[in-house]
């Protein structure tokens, strides 16, 4: 038998039509993850073609970009603040009750990014195929399914057939050696791969990471690597499910129960890759070596640990417009730059690991004068969970403000953004121009790291909180 | 869709590495119901001032960037978020075809969708177009190749089968609706 490597497994298992030379495979979609903004669109399609919804039973619909997370405008009665985002939010609405879909709606206990309540709810698991109209579908790898974004186009395929057609990617394989430092979190890592490979190192091929590093990490920590596969440019990131996955799994409520239970660990356990399986390509890394990071440009490729400077590119222009959108010159040290906003929340950094970090080094300390610090929970159960903890608590004494679920100032839909000109030490994934708001100048980092520079408000190594 | 068959006109040329999706349509833009009107916000943050008033400055306020359906854009373009706006908002304003060394996978699956044209070249012709804004060149889809102005011609690759789709305006969904069969075939099986 022919040694396969983990995604080639989770592929087969869902080719519906194999491919040939003039037409891609038919690869069937296990789980449809859908939410306000990218879907109205593939709805009208349907709608238009007199189609119904093939599988609702493997359709999760929920609301999460465009939401506002001022509680008032969510459970008192206040009106959305924001009408275009209203309507909307009223438009999902009406289409999963015109085509039969559950809904987990704006006051639903289950809501949150969906990126986060479809583990959450035990429906991310291992082997599937699962795709949204979103990229940080890719979060959902963690678990070892096969997980992608995809445009409004193929949202509506999968409402229709639950099928998309595919070429079958490439595979690459990232190695990670050692353990992380104390202090150094996964966000660190991931974006010390991406500072490695670029941003357009994952073009067309399939991340799987492996190594004891990777092992190592907690579920919630595998999803923040797997999250920002797409920050390096492909489709999907992967990990090998273990003892952890299954851990994280058990008991939750779309998990197999009972026997059913039994029977899919023993099938989970085979999804690994099989020793002497061969990637397209192999990228080594030394989990050891990685420090606390921060990225200074305008892609999450232009990244640097904190001690470090701003790299100096002289004659690329690119390099050099990209830093004076940021207001940052060549040379300049990270350390200590002054910030005015930090955002802890997001698909990739808001669950409740991330929230306990950030908790451990606020707690008893307060956010410096003149920074704003916004705290935005993944998910409904995140902000319970981290109220009856008590993180809630510390982050208001601090004085930073404690929001309902949502995507919020990651990308600034909602009205959640950061004013022109200023810095925001985020936990997000882009830092693209504009991202967070016109003008917003972002710097990625850890939650950690975020709280740390809240405390100080200036970029701030979380390892002289944490250790 | 109407089919696609050869498209010449004259570049506009955006030579930025990674231009990401936020840029071609800040999320701002994206609480709409339709896929209408989206030209409108396209690359708005560049496009416009913080008064609103166009950027004279920016290469598609230029006179000459008027009627171009070509974008040549610097390597890695559509980098980011999965939003089809993208492709729509660049399809509202006129261009038929993106022109790079690299495309990013979901920008260039979501173009394809939609009868934008990606179109990647090697580094030479793309370091020619990029000099040379405003060449009049023509992109075939039937043969696969972009043929410049000095009659030079490369060709590109695009996926056979989307290729079919763009030139006879066949609909992809009603290929797989075709599927049903095999698709209840597969969930019968897998359960």
């Amino acid at each position: 038998m022919t040694a396969k490597t983990l995604f080639e497994k989770v592929w087969e298992r869902h080719v519906v039509a194999p491919e040939t030379a003039d037409t891609p495979a038919v690869l069937y979609i296990d789980l449809h993850l859908t939410h306000e903004v990218t879907s109205p669109q593939a709805f009208s399609v349907l709608r238009s073609r007199g189609l119904k919804v093939r599988r609702p039973d493997r359709t999760l619909v929920t609301m999460d970009h465009s939401t506002p997370t001022d509680t008032a405008q969510i459970f008192g009665g206040k009106p959305i603040a924001l009408e275009s985002a209203a309507k909307q939010i009223r438009q999902l609405e009406q289409n999963c009750a015109e085509f039969g879909l559950d809904l987990i709606g704006l006051k639903d206990d289950r809501r949150g990014i969906v990126h986060i309540i479809g583990p959450e709810l035990g429906a991310t698991q291992p082997g599937k195929t699962i795709v949204c109209g979103d990229s940080h579908t890719s979060t959902h790898g963690a678990f070892g399914a096969l997980a992608f974004g995809i445009g409004t186009t193929e949202v509506g395929y999968v409402l229709a057939t639950q099928c998309l057609l595919q070429r079958r990617p490439k595979t690459l394989a990232i190695e990670v050696s050692n353990r992380l430092q104390p202090g150094v979190s996964a966000k660190d890592l991931v974006l010390a791969i991406i500072g490695r490979i670029g941003v357009n190192g994952g073009t067309g091929h399939v991340i799987e990471y492996r190594g004891t590093a990777i092992e190592a990490l907690s579920m919630d920590e595998r999803m923040t690597v797997c999250n920002m596969s797409i920050e390096a440019g492909a489709r999907a990131g992967m990990v090998a499910p273990d003892e952890t996955t299954f851990a994280y799994l058990k008991g939750r409520p779309r998990a197999p129960q009972g026997q059913a239970w039994d029977r899919a660990v023993v099938d989970w356990r085979t999804l690994r890759t099989d020793p002497g399986a061969a990637f397209d390509k192999v990228v080594e890394l030394d989990a050891a070596a990685v420090e606390p990071m921060i990225t200074y440009g305008t892609n999450p490729g232009m990244v640097a640990p904190i001690s470090g400077r701003v790299p100096e590119r002289p004659g690329d222009t690119v390099f050099a417009r990209s830093l004076e959108y940021m207001g940052l010159e060549p040379g300049e040290l990270l350390r200590d730059k002054p910030v005015q906003v930090v955002f802890v929340g997001s698909c990739t950094n808001a669950r409740i690991s991330d929230l306990e970090v950030a908790a451990k080094v606020l707690a008893g300390r307060k956010v410096a004068p003149g920074v704003r610090m916004l705290v935005v929970p993944g998910s409904q159960q995140v902000k319970h969970e981290a109220e009856a903890r008590g993180f809630a608590k510390v982050f208001t004494d601090a004085g930073a403000e404690w929001r309902e679920s949502g995507c919020s100032m990651c990308l600034g839909m909602n009205g959640d953004t950061v004013p022109q000109g200023q810095y925001c030490v985020s936990t997000s994934n882009r830092n693209f121009e504009g991202r967070q708001g016109s003008g917003a100048r972002t710097l990625l980092a850890s939650p950690a790291t975020a709280a740390a520079t809240a405390v100080r408000g200036r970029v701030t190594d979380p390892r002289e909180f944490l250790n | 869709m109407d089919p696609i068959n050869v498209i010449r006109s004259r570049t506009v040329v955006m030579p930025s590495s990674n231009i990401d999706t936020d840029q071609i349509i800040p999320a701002r833009f994206l609480t709409t119901t339709t896929r209408d009107g989206l030209g409108a916000a396209l690359f708005a943050d560049w496009r416009y001032g913080a008064d609103g008033r166009p950027n004279p400055e920016f290469v598609l306020n230029r006179p000459e960037a008027k009627g171009c359906e070509i974008l040549v854009a610097g390597r890695n373009i559509g980098c980011g978020s999965s939003r089809e706006h993208a492709p729509w908002a660049l399809l509202d304003f006129g261009f038929r075809a993106v022109i790079s060394t690299e495309i990013a996978d979901i920008f260039r699956n979501n173009s394809l969708k939609n009868g934008l044209l990606p179109v990647v070249v090697d580094e030479a012709t793309h370091a020619w177009l990029v000099a040379n804004p405003g060449a009049e060149v023509e992109v075939d889809l039937p043969s696969t190749s972009l043929r410049l102005p000095d009659g030079r011609s490369v060709t590109f690759p695009v996926e056979a089968f989307a290729r079919y789709c763009l030139m006879n305006g066949v609909d992809e969904l009603g290929y797989l609706l075709k599927q049903a069969d095999a698709i209840a075939a597969y969930e019968r099986r897998v359960g």
